[in-house]
């Protein structure tokens, strides 16, 4: 099948998918999917429910190990090098492109530790001084600064659900990746939590490579440039985002975006 | 933005790699480490016990042919199959009549060596068979347990050196010994078995299943069905679950304060050891009883109330005999436990030393763990054989009931 | 055996009535005009067996309680029993055997003496036993009689059925308590005894252990009764070197099997380790005394330690921690498990490997479960009774040497209970007062790792 690569102006892709199929033992859940990202855009997954969004964000940083039955066929490069050729070291591929999940999942820990727990793992700060400008820093980046440098001592768990999710974005820039993955994550959260969220993608938009799997057309017609339409585990159309939602070349973009299934 | 050059990227970060990987090495090896450490313990206690409990299912036997058609003894065969036959044998001067053939047979100083109660499997033999009278009949009778040590190269040199010149002549071996199986308590080595024991845990079980699996399912059922939420039933929750988790000995202490008060003439029973060991059980049972019960999905409770099925019913009818598989692992891990357990019972006097089977709930008798214990204390060589091989004896009737736990478990697990 | 015919009786009485009641409730059915009861007739068959059944076993418990009793007695009362010892063991012997006579279990009596005494016996049995059956008929027909009269055709037998059902439901989930009750009680009257005789501040804090079961009951040296040192012996055997092996032990082996182990190797390491649980405890002990204590002593001295014990706390400690190592792996790994994917997922996301996710977010998180665990464990540990009664020492000693004899709590109540003191002698009191202490600690420690664990579980729900 073809997929549409409408008349994008080139861009570096941080990371590309060149025939990529996932399976869950004998299931194919991604069928020879390709795709470039580029850093300067944001881009959304969209479709269906069980299409394999969620399976593709986490080929990407290999997170798709964790589960036994998985297998990924094809390359992902991430700046021209395959993320899955043998001598690839995981942990530093996960430190370059950092995930944030559809429910929030800080650490029974403080807030602090939160953030802090990504440098001190990859041994980024030197000391005690340097770690709390990293910490101070990710929270600004992250917008919850304000809101929490009174009480950073507190455990994260004990935030509210659009705070635990700006901190989990915030424990992910931490360790400065180049890649964020976003995996529904406004899912959980209300409409105000929601547009925070939303307000720190376009913050944030630039400066990492950012994906981000929605349910919600609206969402990635706010926050993305480019957006993916995924269906029954195949790509079906990739493109600016305006074009995607304004005037798609597939019948089943079409009918998806006007909500006819899915 | 692109020229920046990540953190992450950088060559020091590479080299901290490096050391994390080795320690993520290390980590693992030690969990590898812990895991071999528990097999290995496993093994080498079941193969100590193996290798010294063999010895134990064996004795030492010396050769004594009897020519009976010289001896003069008479069995009339319709009587040996009463039980006092070998009274009958005795008064007839069988005893004399081993002592004399040993003697020809193995010369003075190894005849003094047999066991006193040698001359007794004559006697069974012969009340098994009163024909053998008529003709010649070759013996393998145990050996006392100084000559029985000086054949394995322990005890006295003059043991030793005995053994030594009839082990040359052929006239002693070590042979299997099928009577360790049928016999009882002895304070001869050489003469012990564990039938008494065996029997003496088989009616302590009994009374422990009678009383703990009926309370202990109906307990559960009460818990998990009926019980209204209130402090009363938090009260017998928090009673269960301390129950279970309260170090054996304190069972025995009751045992002894309330049990042994109430019938002081049941002493050593099993009786009494049975309902100390159901008081421990039975907290076990209704722990897995209410789990099993749990797992019995409400919607066939909903489905049998909706059809007009009274609660009572529902519970006897729909959801008992689907938690049963449930129960039943339960009980028989609970079991197990008991049939190992030996603390209570020390309190409640099962350590008595028991030369007869008990016949009955209310005859002193003891266990089989009990009986290792005694065994251990012994101070004659012999015994260790013994004890070892006692514990092989017990270790398999657990390995039998845990076995049929975990297959039971594995054939139910979650079948809707 | 008494109480067996009588149970069989009752039982046989039962299914009469059921029978009865059975027939009847089927008259009134063929007799009704549709045909239809409120009730099917098993349940009015129940309803009469029941009220046979129930109050003939609660006569057979309390009867089988006190016709001992009640037959001894009246043997007593009798003249032979005049000329019998005045106390002691010699007499009890003597009715012992006199009894087994009687009832058939031996077929003569040893001693002379109390040949006199097995007719009296052999009378009074036949009386009580008549007694006994003939009251238990009588229960069994008042009982059923009255059931039955009740019986009417629009009898709600099935409610009643179900309220004794009920009943017995209840009464069989009130055992636990009893037995908590029946447990706290025993303690509690023979500790309150023995701190008569033994002040409790010398039990607690005295530093000496030496009773004298020989000694005059009278006036106790209340300085021999000072459990310090057995408490010290028990926290270093159970709390302290057992838990050294088995914490990091078990824990690992724990984190081994659920985070890095295939599946296959898990199939077989966990039957394993449920086989190294299910080792009876009279078999570590075997194990302690015969192969490990040994092998302590010689290493320490060809390591040149002077005079190292054979019994030495230190074999005790660690074959206690081998056996505790499966149960702190099983509760670990339940607590470990328990931790939600998500938190994995999410350190490994930030790059962590394995071993500092473990280390840094599953541990820390699984922390109450695993301290709940390891106390729960600790718990064990100090009531364990055959490893230490088999492998450590009787002599009491306050010392940090792990190479010394040492004595624990279990250790002494076993010694003062098996050996031939009466029940008034102060030394054998002192063996409640020992379980009492144990029972507590043990409770108090069950208590917080249950509340700990349960709490633990509805955080992660
Ligand atoms: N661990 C797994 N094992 C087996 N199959 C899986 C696993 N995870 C996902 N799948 C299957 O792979 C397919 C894609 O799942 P995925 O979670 O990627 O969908 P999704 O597009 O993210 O859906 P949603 O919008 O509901 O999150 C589904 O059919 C799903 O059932
Ligand atoms: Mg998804």
């Amino acid at each position: 099948m073809t997929v549409v690569h409408d008349n994008l102006e080139k861009t570096q892709a941080k990371m590309s998918a060149k025939s990529v199929s996932v399976f869950y033992g004998d299931k194919k859940a991604i069928d020879e999917v390709s795709i470039d990202i580029p850093t300067e855009y944001v881009t959304a997954f969209i479709g269906p429910s069980g299409c394999g969004k969620s399976t593709f964000l986490r080929t990407l940083n290999r997170m798709n190990d964790t589960i036994p039955s998985a297998r990924v066929e094809g390359e992902i490069d991430l700046d021209g090098q395959d993320i899955y050729r043998s001598g690839m070291d995981v942990v530093q591929l996960r430190a370059r492109v950092g995930m944030v999940f559809q429910k929030p999942n800080p650490f029974p820990k403080s807030i602090y530790d939160n953030i802090a727990y990504g440098p001190k793992i990859h041994g980024l700060a030197e000391g005690k001084d340097e770690l709390d400008a990293i910490v101070e820093k990710s929270l600004k980046r992250a917008g919850l600064w304000e809101e929490v440098k009174d009480r950073l001592q507190d455990s994260g768990t004990a935030l509210s659900g659009g705070q635990q999710q700006r901190l989990c974005i915030a424990r992910a820039i931490a360790v400065d990746p180049e890649v964020i993955l976003m995996d529904e994550p406004c899912s959980a959260l209300d409409p105000i939590a929601t547009a925070k969220i939303e307000e720190l993608i376009a913050e944030l938009n630039g400066r990492y490579a950012i994906v981000i799997v929605t349910h919600s057309m609206q969402q990635a017609a706010r926050v993305s440039q480019r957006t993916a339409f995924f269906h029954l585990g195949k790509m079906v159309e990739y493109g600016r985002t305006s074009d995607i939602f304004t005037n798609p070349h597939e019948q089943r973009t079409q009918d998806y975006i006007t909500g006819r299934y899915g | 933005m692109s020229e920046r050059i990540a953190p992450t990227r950088t060559t020091a970060f590479e080299a901290r790699l490096k050391k994390r990987y080795a320690a993520e090495r290390r980590f693992k090896a030690l969990g590898l480490t812990s895991i071999l450490f528990s097999v290995a313990v496993l093994v080498f206690l079941l193969g100590t016990m193996t290798l010294n409990g063999i010895g134990g299912f064996q004795r030492v036997e010396l050769e004594v042919p009897i020519d009976f058609t010289q001896a003069g003894i008479a069995a009339d065969p319709s009587t040996m199959q009463q039980p006092g036959a070998t009274q009958a044998l005795e008064a007839q001067g069988l005893r004399d009549v081993v002592q004399f053939f040993a003697e020809e047979h193995l010369g003075d100083e190894a005849a003094s060596q047999f066991g006193s109660q040698a001359w007794r499997d004559v006697a069974d033999a012969i009340a098994a068979d009163p024909s053998i009278l008529r003709g010649e009949a070759n013996f393998w009778l145990p050996a006392s347990a100084g000559l029985a040590s000086g054949y394995q190269g322990e005890g006295s040199s003059e043991m030793q050196a005995l053994a030594a010149q009839l082990s040359e002549k052929g006239l002693i071996a070590k042979n299997f010994d099928p009577g360790f199986l049928s016999r009882s308590d002895a304070t001869d080595p050489q003469q012990v078995g564990i039938w008494g024991a065996l029997k003496g845990s088989m009616l302590t079980m009994i009374v422990t299943l009678l009383l703990a699996f009926p309370i202990g399912v109906l307990a559960a059922l009460y818990l998990e069905e009926y019980a209204p939420k209130n402090r009363w039933t938090d009260l017998i929750e928090l009673s269960i679950n301390n129950l279970a988790a309260v170090p054996s000995i304190i069972f025995g202490l009751l045992g002894l304060a309330v049990f042994l008060t109430m019938f002081p003439n049941l002493r050593s029973a099993p009786v009494i050891g049975g309902m100390t060991l159901a008081l421990m059980t039975m907290p076990v049972i209704v722990i897995a009883g209410r789990n099993a019960i749990k797992a019995v999905p409400p919607s066939i409770r909903d489905g049998a109330l909706a059809i007009g099925a009274s609660p009572v019913q529902v519970v006897f009818h729909h959801v008992l005999p689907l938690a049963l598989p449930g129960i039943l692992t339960g009980t028989i891990i609970g079991m197990a436990r008991a049939l190992g357990e030996t603390a209570p019972l020390l309190m409640i006097g099962m350590r008595a030393f028991v030369a007869t089977p008990p016949d009955g709930f209310a005859s002193p008798a003891t266990v089989l763990p009990m009986q290792i214990f005694l065994w251990s204390d012994e101070i004659d060589r012999g015994f260790v054989e013994r004890t070892s091989a006692a514990i092989i004896v017990l270790l398999l009737f657990l390995l039998v009931m845990n076995g049929l736990a975990i297959y039971l478990r594995n054939k139910f697990e979650k079948t809707w | 055996m008494s109480p067996a015919i009588l149970l069989l009786l009752a039982l046989g009485l039962g299914l009469a009535g059921w029978l009865a009641a059975r027939a009847r409730a089927w008259a009134f059915r063929r007799a009704s005009p549709d045909g239809r009861l409120p009730s099917l007739p098993n349940y009015h068959a129940w309803y009469v067996a029941l009220w046979i059944v129930l109050p003939v076993l609660a006569f057979v418990a309390l009867w089988s309680a006190i016709a001992p009793g009640l037959v001894s007695q009246s043997v007593l009362a009798s003249p032979a029993a005049a000329d019998l010892p005045a106390f002691g063991f010699q007499r009890q012997t003597m009715l012992n055997e006199a009894r087994a006579v009687a009832t058939g279990a031996a077929p003569a009596v040893f001693n002379p003496e109390a040949a006199g005494l097995v007719e009296p016996y052999r009378e009074a049995l036949s009386h009580y036993n008549l007694i006994g059956i003939v009251v238990t008929l009588l229960i069994a027909f008042l009982g059923g009689v009255w059931a039955f009269l009740r019986l009417r055709p629009d009898f709600a037998a099935r409610t009643k059925v179900e309220r004794i059902v009920m009943a017995i439901l209840l009464g069989a989930s009130l055992v636990a308590i009893l037995t908590t009750i029946g447990i706290l009680a025993s303690l509690v009257f023979e500790t309150i005894r023995f701190f008569g005789m033994v002040s409790p501040v010398d039990f607690l804090f005295g530093t000496h252990w030496g009773p004298d079961p020989m000694a005059s009951p009278e006036n106790p040296d209340s300085s021999r009764y000072g459990a310090v040192p057995l408490f010290w012996g028990t926290l270093f055997i159970g709390a302290i070197i057992a838990m050294i092996v088995a914490i990091p032990l078990g824990l690992m082996s724990a984190i081994y099997l659920t985070q890095y182990a295939n599946p296959a190797l898990r199939r077989w390491i966990k039957p394993a380790l449920e086989i190294l649980a299910g080792v009876p405890t009279v078999v570590y002990g075997y194990f302690a005394a015969l192969t490990i204590a040994p092998a302590i002593r010689d290493v320490a001295l060809s390591l040149g330690a002077t005079n190292p014990s054979s019994e030495s706390a230190l074999a005790a400690g660690l074959v206690m921690g081998v056996m505790i190592i499966p149960f702190v792996s099983s509760m670990a790994d339940d607590s470990i498990a328990a931790v939600p994917q998500a938190m994995r997922d999410g350190s490994l996301a930030m790059g962590a490997t394995t071993s500092e996710t473990i280390r840094r977010v599953l541990v820390p998180a699984a922390l109450p479960g695993i301290v709940a665990g390891i106390m729960l464990a600790v718990s064990r540990a100090i009531g364990e009774t055959m490893i230490v009664v088999m492998a450590a020492s009787t002599a009491a000693n306050l010392s940090g040497n792990p190479l010394e004899a040492m004595t624990t709590v279990t250790v002494q109540i076993v010694a003062m209970l098996t050996g031939e003191g009466s029940f008034d002698h102060p030394a054998t009191l002192s063996a409640f007062a020992l379980g009492f202490v144990l029972f507590m600690v043990t409770l108090g420690l069950n208590f917080i790792a249950l509340s700990v664990v349960k709490r633990y579980r509805e955080a992660y729900e």
